[in-house]
C-alpha cells in the first residue's frame, strides 16, 4: 500500500503539486490523468524521490520513504520514464538488464530475464537483443523502456506515459499485456497518462489532476457517472460519457433469460460492443454465449437503461 | 542526379595541375657558397642533367595527371605518391649534381618551387583521402606506412647532401637531446594537465559555483601571450628557489626545463577542464534521469553513462592541448628549456635558415602526427550507438 500524505512541491513560488493525498492499494493500477503541466510527472517522481517534496510524506507499506536510502529505494521501484531515456551506448539487452545488474544478479539469470521480457513485448530476442536504441522505432524504444522498468520484477511500478508513442493497435495490445502482467504478478502500478480513454481502460482507480491539485480519485465508473468538477466532466468527454460507461460493463452483468435471433456474442464482451452489434445488425436483442454455449440474451432496452443515470455535476 | 551532368574531371585536380605549372617556374633548389649567405635559385630543369631531370619531370606530370579523374580516388592517391617520389628523385639527383665542383662549403637547399609542389601533392593526397574517408583503423595504418617510408628515405642517406641534413649531421647528439626534451615538455605537460584537469573538470561539472570561479581564471591564463608567460615564470621560480628552503636542491630554478614545463601545464588546463565539463554535459537529460530513477549512484552514473558518452569530447580537449603544446614548446628554447626551439633561436641569431628549419620542420611534423593520431583516438573512443556506422 502506498500512502501519499498531503504532499506539495513548490517550484519558484508556484505549486506544481498542491497538497495531494491519496492511498493506492497493493496489486492495483492507479491511472493519473490530467492536462499537460498539471503536475502528474512531478507527483510520480516524488514517490521514488527523484523530486524531493516541499512538504508532505510518501509511505510505502507504512514506511516513510524519506527515511530510506534513495538509491536502494529506487532499485526497488520500477520506473519507466517519459520519453524512454534508454542508454544510447548500450544494447537493448544491456538496457533491459540495467537494474538486475545493479542488484547483482548473475549473467545467466539476466540473460534469461531479458529474453523473457523481449518475448513478452513481441520483440524476438535474436533480432533485438544486440541492437542499439537508435536502431529501434519510437514504439520499440518505448517498449524496451517499459521492459527495463519491469526487469527486476519490482512490486511497485511507476510509469510516465509509457504508451505515448505507440500506434492504436500496438497500444491496445501493450495495454492488455500490461494488465495481464499486473494481474499475474500482483504488482502495484502508478501510471501517468493524459488520455482519459487509457486511464479508464487500465485503471482500477483513476486520479484526475488539474493545476497541481487532485480533483477526483475513484473508480472509472465513479469518475464517469459522477464527475466532481466541470474539468473532470470535460476530461471524461460530454457526449461520449454513456459509451465510456458502457465500455466498463460486461454483458454478463445484464444477462436475461430467453433467446434472440442472429450471431451470438461472448458474455465477456462489453456493453459497448453489444450496443454496437445491436445497432449494426438492426436487432433489439442479441444472444449471449459462454464458451460457445448459449446462456441467454441481452436487450437494447437493458443496455439503454444502463447508459442512463449519468448526471451533470451540480 | 537528374538534370546534372556528372563531372568526369575533378575540380581540385585541375586546380592542382594549373598551380603546379606556375610553381615549376619558381626556384626548385638554391645553391649558396656557404651556410650563411643567401643562395641563388635554380629552376627545376637546371638542377641536373637531362638524363635525371626528364624522368623526374615525367613522374611529376604523371602524378598530377593521375590526380585528374574525379571517380578514382585510389588512382589519385597513387598519383600523389608518384609525384612525391619524383620530387625526392629530383632532390637526390639535383643535390649531387649541383654540389659537384662547387667548393667544400657550398650548400644546396630546398627552394620555394619545391615547397609549393610538395604542398600541392600533399593537398592532392589529402583530397583523395578525404573522399575515400577511410575508417580510423585504416587511417592509423596509412599514417604508420607514411612514417615508415619517410624514415626509410631519410635513413637511406639519399638526401644527406641537402643543407638541412648537413646541419643535422653536425649536431646529431644535440638533435636527439632536443627531440627528447621536446617530447618530454609536450607530453609531460599533457599528462600533468590531464591529471589535474580531469578531476577538476568533474568537480566543476558537479558544482556550479566552482565552475563559475575556475573557468574564467583558466580562460584568463590562456590569454596571456606565450612569451610573457615564459617570462613571468623566470622571476617567479627564481624567487621560489631562493626563499623556500630545499627548493633549489630539488632543482627548482628560474630558467630551464621546469619553468617551461609549468607554463605549458598552465596553458593546458583550460582545454582539459572545459572539455571535461562539456563532455560530462553531453549526456541527454532524460538518459541521466533514467539512470537516477533506476538507482544508480553518482559514481555509477559517471563511470557507466557520462564518461563513455563524453569521452570523445574530452579526448578532443587533449588533442587541442597536445598540438598546442608541441608548438608552444618551441618557445621554451628561449628560456633554456631545451627542445627544438633551441635550434630555431640559434638559427635566428646566426641567420642560418637551415638551422631554423632543423628546429621548425620536426616540430611541424610532430604536431601533424599527433593531430592525426588523436583524431583517430577520438573516433575510436566514440561509443557504439549503431552496429553499422
Ligand atoms: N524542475 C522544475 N523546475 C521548475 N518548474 C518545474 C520543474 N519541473 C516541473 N516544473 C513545473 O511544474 C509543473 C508540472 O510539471 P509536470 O512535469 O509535473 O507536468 P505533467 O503533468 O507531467 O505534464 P506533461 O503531461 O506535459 O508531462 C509545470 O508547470 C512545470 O513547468
Ligand atoms: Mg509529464
Amino acid at each position: 500500500m502506498i500512502e501519499i500524505d498531503n504532499i506539495t512541491k513548490v517550484y519558484d513560488g508556484r505549486p506544481a503539486v498542491d497538497s495531494v493525498s491519496m492511498t493506492i492499494e497493493s496489486a492495483t493500477i492507479t491511472a493519473i490523468v490530467g492536462t499537460s503541466g498539471s503536475g502528474k510527472s512531478t507527483l510520480l517522481r516524488m514517490v521514488n524521490r527523484l523530486v524531493e517534496p516541499t512538504s508532505g510524506q510518501v509511505r510505502i507499506n507504512g514506511e516513510p520513504t524519506a527515511g530510506l536510502p534513495k538509491n536502494a529505494l529506487r532499485r526497488r521501484i520500477g520506473y519507466a520514464i517519459q520519453g524512454h531515456g534508454l542508454f544510447p551506448h548500450h544494447t537493448v539487452a544491456r538496457n533491459i538488464g540495467a537494474v538486475p545488474r545493479l542488484l547483482g544478479w548473475d549473467n545467466d539469470k539476466i540473460h534469461t530475464r531479458v529474453n523473457e521480457l523481449l518475448d513478452l513485448f513481441s520483440m524476438p530476442p535474436d533480432e533485438f537483443r544486440d541492437r542499439y536504441p537508435a536502431e529501434l522505432s519510437g514504439g520499440q524504444q518505448q517498449r524496451v523502456g517499459v521492459a527495463r522498468a519491469l526487469a527486476s520484477r519490482p512490486d511497485l511500478l511507476l510509469m510516465d506515459e509509457p504508451f505515448g508513442a505507440l500506434d492504436p493497435i500496438i497500444r491496445t495490445r501493450a495495454q492488455t499485456d500490461l494488465h495481464r502482467i499486473q494481474r499475474t504478478l500482483g504488482s502495484t502500478i502508478l501510471l501517468v497518462t493524459h488520455d482519459m480513454e487509457e486511464a479508464i481502460q487500465l485503471g482500477d482507480q483513476v486520479a484526475v489532476m488539474d493545476q497541481g491539485q487532485l480533483v477526483q480519485h475513484g473508480t472509472p465508473a465513479e469518475i464517469i457517472t459522477n464527475p466532481a468538477t466541470e474539468f473532470v466532466a470535460e476530461m471524461v468527454g460530454g457526449v461520449d460519457r454513456p459509451l465510456r460507461l458502457l465500455s466498463l460493463l460486461s454483458v454478463s452483468q445484464i444477462l436475461e433469460e430467453g433467446a434472440a435471433e442472429g450471431e451470438p456474442i461472448d458474455e465477456k464482451s462489453s456493453l459497448r460492443e453489444a450496443l454496437s452489434v445491436c445497432l449494426w445488425s438492426g436487432r433489439n436483442a442479441v444472444p449471449v454465449e459462454r464458451n460457445g454455449n448459449p446462456i441467454g440474451r441481452v436487450t437494447l432496452e437493458a443496455i439503454r437503461s444502463r447508459a442512463e443515470g449519468t448526471h451533470e455535476p451540480g | 542526379m537528374p538534370g546534372r551532368i556528372k563531372s568526369v574531371v575533378s575540380g581540385p585536380g585541375l586546380l592542382f595541375v594549373s598551380l603546379s605549372l606556375v610553381a615549376l617556374y619558381a626556384p626548385f633548389m638554391t645553391l649558396a657558397a656557404n651556410r650563411i649567405v643567401a643562395g641563388e635559385g635554380i629552376p627545376v630543369w637546371d638542377v641536373a642533367g637531362p638524363e635525371a631531370v626528364i624522368p623526374g619531370f615525367a613522374g611529376l606530370l604523371a602524378g598530377l595527371v593521375l590526380g585528374l579523374p574525379a571517380a578514382w580516388q585510389v588512382l589519385r592517391l597513387t598519383g600523389a605518391m608518384i609525384g612525391i617520389a619524383a620530387l625526392i628523385w629530383l632532390l637526390m639527383e639535383g643535390s649531387t649534381s649541383l654540389l659537384e665542383g662547387a667548393g667544400t662549403y657550398a650548400r644546396v637547399s630546398l627552394g620555394s618551387g619545391f615547397w609549393c609542389l610538395l604542398a600541392i601533392l600533399l593537398l592532392l593526397a589529402a583530397d583523395a583521402l578525404s573522399s575515400l574517408s577511410p575508417g580510423p583503423k585504416m587511417r592509423g595504418a596509412l599514417l604508420a606506412v607514411a612514417i615508415v617510408v619517410s624514415a626509410l628515405v631519410l635513413w637511406s642517406g639519399a638526401l644527406t647532401d641537402l643543407s638541412i641534413f648537413r646541419e643535422y649531421a653536425s649536431r646529431q647528439d644535440a638533435f636527439f637531446n632536443a627531440a627528447w626534451r621536446h617530447l618530454g615538455l609536450a607530453f609531460g605537460s599533457l599528462v600533468v594537465a590531464a591529471a589535474i584537469g580531469f578531476p577538476l573538470g568533474v568537480y566543476c561539472h558537479r558544482n556550479e559555483g566552482l565552475r563559475s570561479a575556475v573557468l574564467p581564471v583558466l580562460s584568463f591564463l590562456q590569454t596571456i601571450p606565450s612569451l610573457a608567460m615564459f617570462g613571468i615564470m623566470i622571476p617567479l621560480l627564481a624567487w621560489v628557489s631562493s626563499t623556500i628552503p630545499g627548493a633549489k636542491e630539488l632543482g627548482v630554478v628560474g630558467i630551464g626545463f621546469l619553468p617551461a614545463f609549468l607554463a605549458l601545464v598552465i596553458y593546458s588546463l583550460l582545454p582539459v577542464v572545459a572539455n571535461t565539463v562539456a563532455g560530462l554535459e553531453a549526456t541527454p537529460i532524460v538518459t541521466l534521469d533514467a539512470a537516477r530513477g533506476m538507482g544508480m549512484t553518482r559514481h555509477q552514473r559517471l563511470i557507466q553513462i557520462q564518461l563513455p558518452l563524453g569521452l570523445p569530447v574530452m579526448l578532443a580537449g587533449l588533442r587541442i592541448v597536445l598540438v598546442q603544446n608541441i608548438g608552444l614548446a618551441v618557445i621554451a628554447g628561449l628560456i633554456g628549456g631545451g627542445g627544438f626551439g633551441t635550434f630555431v633561436f640559434q638559427g635566428l641569431n646566426q641567420t642560418a635558415t637551415d638551422l631554423i628549419l632543423l628546429g621548425a620542420l620536426p616540430t611541424v611534423i610532430l604536431a601533424l602526427i599527433s593531430a592525426i593520431t588523436m583524431d583517430i583516438l577520438v573516433e575510436l573512443a566514440r561509443p557504439n550507438q549503431m552496429r553499422h556506422r
